[in-house]
Formats: structure tokens, C-alpha cells, sequence
């Protein structure tokens, strides 16, 4: 196990970590699995590498992405998911509906290619550090994946909104009927979640690359890392990405072609004894 | 067996007709059709056996799959490798593959049973994109992205019409399986098990143990239908272990009518009939496939048939509130 392995095992569980916080935040909290999260991420990539690419400003990428895979969360919940509310399996199915549309959408307007986004040159290069070369930008990964988390905890247990997310949980007819729109703090929260993945997409489109299958490839960590943390907790889903995150790294590099198996051989353990995940709570 | 006993007599007879006419009427289709059509018809009817496979446990167990397109490939792929790589004969590929897809949907369905509703589709899903992974990334095996391709219509079914015909008893065969399976007393198990689970544990049922055995039954039907269409297609690759077949599944299952077992033919036959119109026009199949689900999963999940019946239904009783008073709409 060398400290780069280890590096790579950590980056990688940030950026997992970016993307499926954003996931758990909306199953758990709204009920709702999006399983068009994953291609909200490959979406969010190609906006920001779109960005990134014209402007050259990363930074402004990272806004544009944010911003437009929000929207996409405002005219998804709005504009579909408001007809099946409370119908879960019809909610999922059509999630599962919208990734199918938004992919192909993908494909028509970014095509088959392979796509890096351009890093900014701060970021560019590598840290040498015990011996080890390092790429800065992964590391810029690991700190953006850290500062998520501080941020959605604090936002979740110390501010107004987070209380009244949490309160809704538990029971949404009362919190609406001390006067408070409970619908508009859910929809907040779907669009953070969406946010969430189309930061994600950025991140992981400068040091994943981002191709028509990524996807699927970063919905079935995501599902993975929610299904072992528990849906709905942040502490589930960083104690999940670590998991996945280190896992995947030392099976890709022991096993290179079975990696599959060494994740989630672990996981399928797991389940047969806690089923509702480490964290996961039953509804 | 004791299923003819059973049935109250003219019903039995009623759907004796209607099978056989049915079966007589696909039997002679490809005689009538050119050979193209011959082999969309082909692969509706390995389809629908897919579909049919999905609706057993969705629609009699009520746990709704999204791995069953992974286990019907991985037959497929168990077909092919065993006639063209390692030399088997077709029959046997065959066999094993079945056997192949009936394991892993024990090995799926142990993992799964426990969970239900929206957790059991999150992790039938991720067991899926398990397969997809695998098939992609171990090159050595699967061929990668490039696939296995063979040469498996060997003698008479080389012939496209001959090989529809032998679709055909195929799938009836494992129609008629299928509809026993769930008409049996285990069949009347997984309905309550269905409708209540704590009820059915408490009458002293094993639950886990029956929905392990539903969902290696279901497996094996989709199985079989992916060894058909090993033969059908001479060829596999990723797409066709990955999600969309999946999910091309279920929509059949659910266009036709959760819980309606045969119409899960219907189903497939409008999926595939959409899906060949479809791309006369556009490469967009995908667009339409998602575009579809979301439109039924708002306006009609009890599926196109069901909900043709339902709007039937309410014109008739319309007409009859209309002869009295005014109904309120």
C-alpha cells in the first residue's frame, strides 16, 4: 500500500463523496431516489467543460455547472416529479426515464467524444511531498470534497433551513401547518442535490475525463455508497465513499480486471446483515 | 399437476380455444410476413419471454426488477462463449447458460429479498451494473467492448422462418411454465406475500425463502430467453447486459400490465413495433424509450392495456349516469 495508492484511493472517495452527499440528501430527505443523478453529473461536466473551455475561467465553470444542473433539478422536480408525488416506484422509474432522455440528449450535443476539462494552471502540475510526486488538482479534489462536507453539516444542523429540512423529515403535515411552505424547502434541497452532482461532473471531468458511459459508471458508486451508508445520512455517505473510494483503488490495482467483485463482494456482505445500510434508519 | 381439474370447465375450454387460435395464428404469421419482419417477430417473442420473466416478480411477488436485463445477458454470454471459445456444442452452451443465469439470480436474489420496494430496485440495479462492469472490463473473457460473436444457427435453424418456429414452441413452452408457476398454491403465496408481508410471516410462511425461490424461477425464464436470443443474434456485447435492456423489460412488463403475465407480449410487441418504426426516422431510440417511461409512469403506470380497459370502463359507466341524472365528473 504506498502513500500515492492511498492518495488516489482518498480523491477519489472526495469526489464520490461530492457527488452521492448530493444523492442521499434527496432520497433521504425528500424520498425520492433520482436516478437521473448520474446523468446530471456527465450533464454537469459537459456544461462546465463548455465553460471552462470558452471562458478558460475554472472557477466560472464551476458556477455555470452548479447553476445550470440546479435548474435541470427545479424543472425535473417541478416539472415531472410533482405528477407521481408519493408514488416511490413511479418516481424512480421516471428519474430512471428523464436519465435516458438527458443522456442522449448528451450525445446529440457533445457527441461520443472523450472530454477533459481544462485545469486552471494554479492547479496544474505536481507536489512533491515524502517522495511522492503528487498532481495538485487531485488534491484541490480532496479539499472540495472536505469543505462539502463541513458545509452540508453545518447547513443541516446549525442553520434555520437545515432545522426545518430535518423537521419536514420527520414530519412535513406538521411542520406546514406551523406556517411554513415545506415544499419550497424541499425543492431547495432537490436543487442543491443537483448542484451537488453537476459539481461533481466538473471534478470529475478534469481528472476522470467524461465519455457517454460516465454516467452509469458514477451512478453505480454513488448507489453503492448510499446503499452501504444508509440513505439520507452525510456521515453514511462519507463513511461510504471512503469504503468505495479506497476499495476501488486497491482492487484496480490488485485485480485490475475484476475490481467489481472487491467492491462490492464487501458490500453485498454488508447488506445480508445491516440491509438499511451502516447509518440507514427505517422510514 | 392438477390444473385442468382444477379450472371450472367452459373457462378452461374459453382459454383453450384462445391459446390454441393464438398459437395457430403466430404459427403461420411468418409465412405470411417478408424475412425481416420475420425476425422482429423473432425477437418479440424472446422479448416478451424477458418481460414475462420481470412481470413474475413484479407483478406476482411485487418486487420490481431492474436486474433482469443483466441475467438474461449474462446467459447470452455464457452461450456464446461456451460454442465459440471453448467448442461446445450449441445445445449444451445452451444449458449452461440457463444454468449460469439461474446461479447468479439465486446469488442476486439471496442479496436482495431482504430489501423491498425502492431499496430492492436501488440494489437489483446496482447488481446489474455489477454484470455491465464485469462484462466490460474483464477483456480476456467477455471480449470487452468488441463482444463474442459465433455462428450459432446451426442445421435448420439457420432458416429465419424455421428459427422463428422454433422461438416460437420455445416460448410458448416457458409461457405456459411461467402461467402454471403463478397459478400454482406457491404462485398464491407470493400474491399474499404481495399484498401483505407481515400477514404472511405470521401465518407462519418463510418469506425470505419463497421470494429467493420467485426471483431463481424468474431468473431462469429470463435465462432462457437469453440463451434464445444467443441463437437469435450470433452475437453479445456490453449493451446488451447494460441497464436500458433492463429497463426495455420492464417497460414491456408494465406497458402490458404489471400482474397480467400475457400481456407482457402485448407489451413487447408495442416496445419492439415503436422501437423498428422509431428508427426509420431517427437514431434517437434511446429519447423515445426514456420519453415513454415518464409519460406512462404519469398518465398511465397501470399500463397502456389496463388503462385502455379502465377508460373503456368509465365511458360505459358515463353513459349509464348520463341516462339517469347528471354525473358529477
Amino acid at each position: 500500500m504506498s502513500l500515492f495508492q492511498l492518495l488516489n484511493g482518498l480523491t477519489f472517495a472526495a469526489l464520490l463523496f461530492v457527488v452521492a452527499s448530493g444523492f442521499t440528501l434527496i432520497f433521504g430527505l425528500l424520498r425520492i431516489v433520482n436516478l437521473a443523478h448520474g446523468s446530471l453529473y456527465l450533464l454537469g461536466g459537459y456544461v462546465g467543460y463548455s465553460v471552462a473551455a470558452r471562458t478558460g475561467s475554472f472557477a466560472f465553470a464551476a458556477v455555470a455547472a452548479m447553476a445550470a444542473i440546479a435548474f435541470c433539478g427545479l424543472v425535473l422536480d417541478q416539472g415531472l416529479l410533482r405528477f407521481v408525488r408519493g408514488f416511490e416506484l413511479r418516481q424512480v422509474l421516471l428519474t430512471l426515464g428523464v436519465a435516458f432522455m438527458l443522456n442522449d440528449l448528451a450525445l446529440v450535443i457533445w457527441g461520443g467524444d472523450t472530454f477533459t476539462v481544462p485545469i486552471p494552471s494554479f492547479l496544474q502540475g505536481a507536489i512533491v511531498q515524502f517522495g511522492v510526486f503528487y498532481p495538485k488538482f487531485r488534491l484541490f479534489v480532496l479539499l472540495v470534497g472536505v469543505l462539502v462536507f463541513i458545509g452540508l453539516w453545518l447547513l443541516l444542523n446549525r442553520t434555520r433551513l437545515g432545522a426545518l429540512i430535518r423537521a419536514g423529515v420527520d414530519d412535513a403535515e406538521m411542520v406546514e401547518a406551523s406556517g411554513i411552505n415545506i415544499r419550497r424547502v424541499f425543492l431547495l434541497t432537490f436543487m442543491l442535490g443537483s448542484a451537488l452532482s453537476g459539481l461533481g461532473g466538473l471534478l470529475g471531468g478534469a481528472f476522470l475525463t467524461l465519455y457517454p458511459s460516465a454516467d452509469s459508471e458514477i451512478l453505480v458508486f454513488s448507489l453503492a455508497v448510499v446503499i452501504i451508508g444508509g440513505r439520507g445520512s452525510l456521515e453514511g455517505a462519507a463513511i461510504g465513499s471512503l469504503f468505495i473510494g479506497l476499495f476501488n483503488t486497491f482492487g484496480q490495482v490488485w485485480f485490475p480486471e475484476l475490481a467489481y467483485f472487491v467492491i462490492f463482494g464487501p458490500m453485498a456482505l454488508l447488506l445480508a446483515f445491516r440491509p438499511l445500510g451502516l447509518f440507514g434508519r427505517a422510514a | 399437476m392438477t390444473g385442468a381439474r382444477r379450472t371450472p370447465a367452459p373457462a378452461g375450454i374459453r382459454m383453450l380455444v384462445v391459446v390454441a387460435v393464438a398459437l395457430v395464428a403466430l404459427a403461420v404469421l411468418p409465412f405470411l410476413l417478408p424475412t425481416y419482419q420475420v425476425s422482429v417477430a423473432t425477437q418479440i417473442l424472446i422479448f416478451a419471454v424477458l418481460a414475462m420473466s420481470i412481470d413474475v416478480l413484479a407483478g406476482y411477488a411485487g418486487r420490481t426488477s431492474l436486474c433482469h436485463g443483466a441475467i438474461f445477458g449474462a446467459s447470452t454470454y455464457v452461450v456464446l462463449y461456451g460454442s465459440t471459445v471453448a467448442g461446445l456444442p450449441v445445445l449444451t452452451s445452451m444449458v449452461l447458460g440457463v444454468l449460469a443465469a439461474t446461479v447468479l439470480s439465486t446469488l442476486f436474489g439471496v442479496l436482495a429479498v431482504r430489501t423491498s420496494g425502492v431499496y430492492f430496485l436501488l440494489l437489483t440495479l446496482a447488481l446489474g451494473l455489477i454484470v455491465w462492469g464485469i462484462c466490460l472490463r474483464w477483456t480476456a473473457v467477455t471480449g470487452g467492448e468488441n463482444g463474442l460473436r459465433g455462428q450459432l444457427q446451426v442445421g435448420a435453424l439457420a432458416q429465419p422462418r424455421a428459427l422463428y418456429l422454433a422461438v416460437l414452441a420455445g416460448s410458448a413452452v416457458l409461457s405456459f411454465g411461467m402461467w402454471r408457476f403463478v397459478q400454482s398454491p406457491f404462485g398464491l403465496t407470493l400474491r399474499g406475500i404481495k399484498d401483505s408481508e407481515s400477514r404472511m410471516r405470521s401465518l407462519g410462511y418463510n418469506v425470505p425463502l419463497h421470494l429467493v425461490i420467485a426471483f431463481t424461477v424468474s431468473g431462469f425464464f429470463a435465462g432462457t430467453a437469453g440463451a434464445m436470443y444467443a441463437i437469435f443474434n450470433n452475437f453479445v456485447s456490453p449493451s446488451t447486459v447494460q441497464l436500458s435492456q433492463s429497463v426495455a423489460g420492464l417497460l414491456m412488463a408494465i406497458v402490458g400490465g404489471i400482474g397480467t403475465l400475457f400481456g407482457s407480449v402485448v407489451g413487447a410487441f408495442l416496445i419492439i413495433a415503436l422501437e423498428q418504426a422509431v428508427s426509420l426516422y431517427t437514431e434517437r431510440w434511446l429519447m423515445v424509450l426514456g420519453a415513454m417511461f415518464v409519460l406512462i409512469m404519469i398518465f398511465a403506470p397501470e399500463g397502456v392495456v389496463g388503462r385502455a380497459r379502465a377508460l373503456i370502463a368509465r365511458n360505459a359507466e358515463r353513459r349509464v349516469d348520463n341516462d339517469g341524472s347528471q354525473a358529477v365528473s
